[in-house]
């Protein structure tokens, strides 16, 4: 896979001033992003996972700064003005979000919604966008899009909402998709659907940055991911790679924790005891140290650093494992004491 | 499995709501929240009740808290009609009965500390309770649920979602129900957390013998803590049986359409669910 | 058992929360400050001054004389010579009595009243707003002067009169808000405890819009200021010798060409009361905002 990344983040930081002082929410993230292929970021409530995303947007809150450098077709993102980001948000990066009764702007009908970054833009006539919103739904599966056009939200069942909201993201026709827990609000049976449809765009060429903490949605759309831990990356790796032998302890006993639908039924499950540090209050060294079941006095000492791994697994098909600023390494993880093989998992 | 005996009998209960009609002159709505629902919880006995958005599961455990009036069918704790309209009867029953919240936050007035949380439920409950020993019960129930002693004064905005869960939890608890209901209660959680409050409330059915109705939407959580399952939807109990006949051979299309559609940490077998899907909507195009 | 150690939080409370964020603005504690000295001088003032209230100056060259610092009448003198700075500040104190008293009554009842509709919903509620709405129609103004013609001017009947209308408009703020609390999971948890209405509306539903009720009765001191001193500007305010912002407004306009510090004098300082308030109820606003909050 020797295709330039569309998205290539590098040393990605977010600050957040608040009355206690500067609090680092997210601090060294990078990671690409390619055509045609989808990474997940992966973490808990705290991780940072969804500034790392509102960041490469410009979409912080008032008090929220980002440092490093977000690279989308060679257009630098931080700390870019309104206008340059206007250029991009929508016909280069197109926004997918948790719940679609919010995004949905309710007092407009479905094919204002649809239209309304087109016409704006000045990108296609009235007659043009209506014929591309009718497309867009079609595209998203929608019976009847003529009909649906016409309705408002808060007419339309939470799936078909969220599928409006995926075709309103993609109208534009961007590059890359920003995915926010894109089926967290919905139902099991709903969420497939949805699912299968990123399924598509991403066979369709467009790049995806999916971020979400449900494993199970991360197993079927990501082709790699980065798990993040109170605000950095912890581990990366190809998805068979994470799921088959994970090397981060805290990525381990994540999928440990998720229960089952098949295997043996455990009245009790596998939690990670405690919680993550505050932001504003982290340990020296590794944050996860205080919870990690193979922590050395090492570990609380000094904070490990992303390191790629030293061998590289048959399973990993994709190349690209130097650190040196062109390509970033899929394998890599950030701890003293890496699990070397399924077999030292609690 | 042995005879014990019947907590909670719940026999062809319906709930319909009726909402005003579109516009003007347009006749009223009658949602049907609940239609001809039966279930049973047995001493002890651990009961999931799974269903989507819409499927009633929270209109289930309004009804047998009284916060809801069901229009037909009967409630029976330990075999006798429950009449929600009987004050004294009422109060007897809350000591047996109590109910643990989704949203941690909100489940908890942030204007109270958790010692007042628990403290309150406590004198409700158990009756007027001398400071000093109402002070030492609270501070004994919040141990259970794992909480240091500090705890007490905590608001809720000084604590994680887990930590308030566990004070909801606390305060169901203090009074020594027989039977708990959960409503969806680790759903607005953390993985790692989720399992840590679904641990203890295992922990706390088996150590007190007491009953748990769990009400999700989350299927896996349901199979590892529940003994017997029920499935809801529309209002309808469309499956019922034990955890291994429900999860191990489904016998209703519903349940098996459910059961698949749940996301599984496994590559392999999402992959192949995904493209099998797009496979098939390709096909009908 | 798991014992999960709490961590060191910073232990502060709502209020406390509150405070911090209130003292981050500094529009609200200017204001509070110059709030705070205008009450001062209002308790202080007329015993600073070397002269008294009713006392009729007649050693200077008019009746009216205008402000100087070399005869001791630092506000001038009004046109019946007695001293201006003293009298403006016990205007002061009887407008910020009646307004305090009035908005306190309106507090207490338009909680009590909204509260409840909020909180019991349905037939009840409506009722209970349906007469919020009844009183609102009534011609207010024209009932006060029919009471103060039959009643005489006294002080308790204007307090009474103000705070028996200022109680609509907070009744119907704590209506909406209780209204919004009801549905939230911590009040189904108190009903599902048993307690009766009356006990959940006190201890749940009122200490959660206590913020709303805070702020807006600071901007219902205002109002009441400005109400009452329509009241005196028409002649039916507080008699003689007791006066007020509104009455020494109303004396000073009919003064206006030949001595505009009787004008000017009062006016300012009602203004800066009203302005003080304005801020200060902006900034409560913006500190007891629950989205604000973590």
């Amino acid at each position: 896979m020797t295709s330039a990344p569309l998205l290539r983040v590098r040393d990605l930081g977010v600050d957040f001033s608040t009355s206690q002082g500067a609090v680092q929410a997210v601090s060294g993230v990078s990671f690409d992003v390619r055509a045609g292929e989808c990474l997940a970021v992966v973490g808990e409530s705290g991780s940072g996972k969804t500034q790392v995303l509102l960041a490469c947007l410009g979409l912080l809150a008032s008090n929220g700064t980002a440092r490093g450098s977000a690279l989308f077709a060679d257009r630098e993102l931080i700390g870019a003005g309104e206008r340059s980001l206007n250029a991009v948000r929508g016909t280069g990066i197109g926004l997918l979000t948790q719940d679609p009764l919010s995004s949905l702007t309710p007092h407009l009908r479905i094919e204002t919604l649809l239209t309304e970054g087109l016409l704006d833009r000045g990108l296609a006539t009235r007659a043009a966008a209506r014929e591309r919103a009718l497309q867009a739904l079609r595209d998203v599966e929608i019976a009847d899009p003529e009909s649906r056009l016409r309705q408002y939200p808060h007419e339309l069942s939470g799936g078909m909402r969220q599928r409006v909201a995926l075709a309103a993201a993609l109208m534009c026709g961007p590059q890359l998709l920003f995915a926010d827990e894109p089926t967290t609000a919905l139902d099991v049976s709903v969420q497939a659907r949805v699912l299968e449809l990123l399924a598509l765009v991403r066979s369709r060429g467009v790049g995806m940055l999916l971020v979400t903490h449900d494993l199970g949605v991360v197993a079927g759309l990501a082709d790699r991911v980065a798990v993040m831990y109170s605000g950095r990356i912890v581990e990366t790796a190809t998805t068979d790679e994470l799921f088959r032998a994970p090397k981060h302890p805290y990525t381990a006993a994540l999928l440990a924790a998720v229960p089952r639908l098949h295997g043996v039924a455990q009245s009790r499950l596998v939690g990670i005891a405690g919680d993550p540090p505050q932001p504003s209050a982290r340990p020296p060294g590794c944050a996860f140290a205080p919870r990690c079941g193979r922590a050395v006095d090492r570990c609380s000492d000094s904070r490990p650093e992303l390191t790629a791994s030293a061998e590289v697994s048959p399973l990993t098909t994709a190349q690209g494992d130097s650190m040196d600023g062109r390509a970033w390494p899929i394998t890599a993880v950030a701890c003293h004491r890496p699990l070397q093989d399924r077999a030292e998992i609690a | 499995m042995s005879t014990t005996s019947t907590l909670l009998q719940v026999e062809r209960v319906s709930v319909r709501y009726t909402l005003r009609g579109a516009g003007l002159l347009a006749p009223a709505r009658a949602l049907e929240a609940l239609s001809d629902v039966s279930i049973a919880i047995p001493e002890g006995g651990r009961l999931g009740v799974v269903g989507e958005s819409g499927s009633g599961k929270s209109t289930l455990a309004r009804v047998l808290l009284g916060l809801v009036r069901a229009q037909a069918g009967r409630v029976a704790w330990e075999g006798r009609t429950v009449d929600y309209d009987d004050a004294t009867a009422m109060r007897s029953l809350r000591r047996e009965l109590q109910v643990v919240f989704q949203d941690p936050f909100g489940s908890l007035d942030p204007r109270m500390t958790a010692g007042q949380v628990v403290g309150e439920a406590l004198q409700a409950l158990a009756g007027p309770v001398a400071t000093v020993a109402a002070q030492d019960r609270i501070r004994a129930a919040l141990s259970e649920v794992g909480l240091a002693p500090a705890f007490a004064n905590r608001y809720p905005h000084e604590m994680s979602g887990g930590q308030c869960q566990r004070v909801a939890i606390a305060r169901a608890i203090v009074a020594r129900p027989r039977l708990l209901v959960c409503d969806e209660v680790v759903s607005a959680l953390d993985v790692s957390v989720q399992a840590q409050i679904v641990n203890l409330l295992h922990e706390l059915s088996e150590r007190y013998q007491m009953s748990l109705l769990f009400i999700s939407h989350n299927l896996a959580v349901v199979r590892h803590l529940c003994d017997d399952v029920a499935v809801l939807c529309q209002g309808r109990v469309v499956e019922q049986g034990s955890r291994d006949a429900i999860f191990g051979d489904p016998q209703v299309q519903y349940t098996r359409e459910l059961l698949a559609a749940v996301p599984e940490p496994n590559p392999t077998l999402q992959r192949a669910r995904i493209a099998l899907a797009v496979n098939v909507s390709r096909v009908k195009r | 058992m798991v014992e999960v150690a709490p961590a060191d939080a910073r232990r502060q409370g709502l209020w406390g929360d509150a405070w911090q964020r209130l003292k981050r603005s500094r529009a609200a504690i200017v204001a509070a400050s110059l709030l705070l000295l205008v009450c001062a001088l209002a308790l202080v003032g007329p015993w600073l001054s070397p002269y008294t209230v009713e006392q009729v100056d007649w050693t200077q060259a008019t009746l009216a004389t205008p402000p100087s610092l070399a005869h001791g009448h630092w506000f001038g003198t009004d046109a019946n010579g007695r001293d201006l700075f003293a009298r403006v500040w016990v205007g002061a104190r009887v407008s910020l009595l009646v307004a305090l008293l009035a908005t306190i009554v309106s507090v207490v009842i338009g909680v009590a009243w909204g509260a409840t509709a909020g909180y019991l919903g349905g037939r009840v509620d409506g009722w209970m707003m349906r007469f919020v709405d009844v009183l609102y129609a009534l011609p207010y103004m024209f009932f006060v002067i029919i009471l103060t013609v039959v009643f005489g001017r006294s002080l308790v009947l204007i307090f009474l009169a103000i705070g028996a209308v200022g109680w609509l408009t907070m009744a119907r703020i704590v209506r909406g808000q209780a209204l919004a609390l009801r549905s939230r999971e911590f009040v189904e948890a108190a009903i599902a405890l048993g307690l009766p209405p009356a006990t959940i509306i006190a201890r749940h539903i009122v200490p959660n819009v206590l913020g709303t009720v805070i702020v807006y009765a600071t901007l219902t001191v205002p109002q009441v200021i400005l109400f009452e001193s329509f009241l005196s500007f028409l002649g039916l305010g507080v008699q003689e010798p007791l006066t007020s912002l509104g009455r020494l407004v109303a004396e000073g306009a009919l003064e206006m060409e030949s001595s505009p510090w009787l004008l000017l004098v009062p006016s300012t300082v009602l203004a800066i009361v009203l302005l003080c308030l304005n801020f200060l109820g902006d900034g409560l606003r913006d500190a007891l905002d629950p989205r604000q909050r973590r």
